[in-house]
């Protein structure tokens, strides 16, 4: 059995041989993390045919990249990837497994971790160790209002899902360490289910791409009604209407609007969210942004954390005086 | 087809401005926040009904809840589901994701299994969308999660669409199986007032410990392998400039702002 060192390990998700983004930015946090105790990082690589984009991540900061080949893991099937890293982990005992907050990451890393009988973390926004190489797992709680802290203090490996775009991703350097080959053993019967086709679906056009101005909006409007002060106040100012999940779940909003994790992202230069809590999983969407300006009746949402200016008080009363003056 | 729907509820979402954190205890107050279903469950149970009604069979909602849980589960029956069981015990209280799995997976089989087990894709509260995937692996079933899409058939396989980042699969999926759903797959109906009396008549029960069996090493807060080390105020990345005054005042300054930088 090839000797593997690392303590930390990062599944390198690919699709057709393309690593996501979301696997590389937890690269880059995970060789930061790796410092503190003293570990050594690994970047698990699963498919077929992989050589070369083992190769690849190499000169991405880790020490090893551990590649399993199997035909049965050529295209990407969570009950099959879940078999062969519980073989890995077994085998290899890390201390640590973390995986992207992705549509097919975050199926895989609990049915592993219930298989490992261990604790997983679920869409962290970011991840600490104290000096023996506990890890500190950050998830927002209750629409961002309340962060919890999750620790795993004697089930191992500690495991984690982190939303992706949270963290920077690597960037390609000199190449380093060793990609180490190792077997593992399937049969059809792991496939579980049989992928008939994959549909691609071109993102839908929205008027939140390239925007300058966007204004967002939460379910404390409250009404569809006041939800149509957004586009009256986004036209005032030359601008979009962007939306948390909630509206879009109430049908105020289109999907195409929606800002965060599972939505667009944007970089506008002037961002006003109006009657949205200041959830990190909308907040992530808004890269480098210029003006933040949050409306909220209560004085304590988060939102006013992330702002440059704050008004308090009901949206139904603010937007329409600040229409009128902008008219004037 | 027997078909069984994980419920949770979760604290009311037009509440969460009421949610207070303890200092001391760091623990959350819920004073004044009311429950609903999870919104994505109400999904799955539509989903459940639909099937029942397409193939036969019967609807049973599951939920591990604290007692005073029953109108969440109520209101479930109310939408047209056949039975409750509300899984409460003190031994249950402080499970994370794992050892609630756990709790689901044992009275599933203490119900004697199912063919088709149906989950919403996430919670609005913990939101850690772990739940559907683990109780398929402690049933050592196949899961699909991102559920937008179902076609049924008495027997033999399913084919489901299954979200990802830029599209869907069309995947090929036999039961017994578990599917968590997300809302593009359906709109759940609306409660009469008949279904409501309706409901007064079908079986709600609840079961402890010794009914779900649920007797692993996991469940429970001293158990679960992950554990809440610290609950905190998120860390204030700027303090923004509260503007004073009515909203009127406010309004006017925000104005007179924004065309001073240029944005009209």
């Amino acid at each position: 059995m090839p000797e593997v060192r690392s303590e930390i390990w990062v599944i390198a998700e690919q699709h057709g041989g393309q690593v996501l983004p979301a696997s590389l930015e937890l690269l880059a946090k995970a060789r930061e993390l790796a410092a503190e105790p003293g570990w050594s990082l690994a970047a698990v690589l699963l498919g077929q045919g992989l050589q070369d984009l083992a190769r690849e991540l190499l000169t991405y900061g880790v020490d090893e990249v551990l590649l399993a080949q199997h035909e049965l893991l050529t295209e990407w099937q969570t009950p099959a990837q879940v078999k062969a890293l519980a073989q890995l982990a077994g085998e290899h005992k890390p201390q640590v497994i973390l995986a992207g907050a992705t549509a097919s990451g975050v199926d895989l890393a609990p049915r592993l971790a219930a298989r490992l009988k261990t604790g997983l973390s679920a869409h962290c926004v970011d991840l600490e160790f104290d000096d023996r190489g506990g890890l500190f797992a950050v998830v927002p709680g209750w629409g961002g209002s309340i962060m919890a802290k999750i620790s795993c203090p004697t089930a191992r490996p500690q495991m984690a899902t982190v939303l992706p775009g949270v963290f920077a991703p690597a960037q390609a350097g000199e190449a380093k360490g060793q990609v180490i080959e190792l077997a593992v053993d399937l049969s059809p019967d792991d496939l579980g289910y049989k992928v008939l086709e994959k549909v691609e679906v071109p993102p839908a056009q929205s008027a939140l791409d390239g925007a300058e101005v966007v204004v967002a909006g939460g379910w404390g409007l409250g009404n569809e009604k006041d939800w149509q002060l957004l586009p009256e106040l986004a036209q005032a100012l030359g601008g979009a209407v962007g939306s948390t999940r909630p509206p879009v779940d109430e049908g105020w909003a289109q999907e195409n609007q929606m800002i965060g994790t599972s939505g667009r992202s944007v970089s506008p230069k002037l961002y006003i969210g109006v009657a949205l809590s200041g959830n990190a999983h909308h907040l992530v969407g808004i890269k480098n942004p210029g003006l933040m300006v949050g409306i909220n009746k209560d004085p304590q949402a988060a939102i006013f954390d992330h702002c440059d200016l704050g008004l308090v008080g009901e949206a139904g009363e603010i937007l329409p005086a600040l229409l009128e003056e902008l008219r004037d | 087809m027997k078909i069984v729907v994980c419920l949770k509820p979760v604290p009311d979402p037009k509440d969460w401005g009421k949610l207070k954190l303890d200092p001391e205890t760091k623990t959350l107050v819920r004073t004044g926040v009311g429950t609903v279903i999870n919104p994505l469950d109400k999904h799955a149970l539509e989903a459940a009904l639909v099937l029942r009604d397409e193939l036969g069979g019967s609807v049973l909602v599951v939920s591990m809840a604290p007692p005073d849980a029953g109108p969440v589960l109520k209101e479930a029956l109310a939408m047209g589901a056949d039975e409750a069981y509300l899984l409460s015990d003190r031994a249950f209280a402080g499970s994370d994701t794992l050892g609630t799995a756990h709790v689901l997976a044992s009275a599933i089989e203490a119900l004697g299994g199912s063919d088709v087990i149906l989950c919403g894709d996430e919670t609005i509260d913990g939101g850690t969308a772990q739940v559907s995937a683990q109780v398929a692996e402690f049933l050592g079933l196949p899961n699909l999660m991102h559920v937008s899409h179902i076609q049924a058939q008495a027997e033999g396989p399913f084919v489901v669409h299954s979200q990802v980042e830029q599209g869907h699969l069309v995947v090929e999926i036999a039961p017994p199986l578990v599917l968590s759903v997300v809302k593009e797959l359906n709109t759940p109906r609306y409660v009469t007032m008949m279904d409501i009396l309706d409901a007064e008549e079908k079986p709600l029960v609840t079961w402890d410990n010794e009914q779900v069996c649920a007797g692993e090493s996991c469940v429970g807060l001293a158990d679960s392998p992950t554990q809440m080390a610290d609950l905190f105020a998120p860390p204030k990345k700027k303090q923004a400039e509260m503007l004073p005054g009515t909203p009127r005042e406010q309004a006017r300054e925000l104005a007179g702002r924004l065309r001073r930088l240029g944005f009209c």
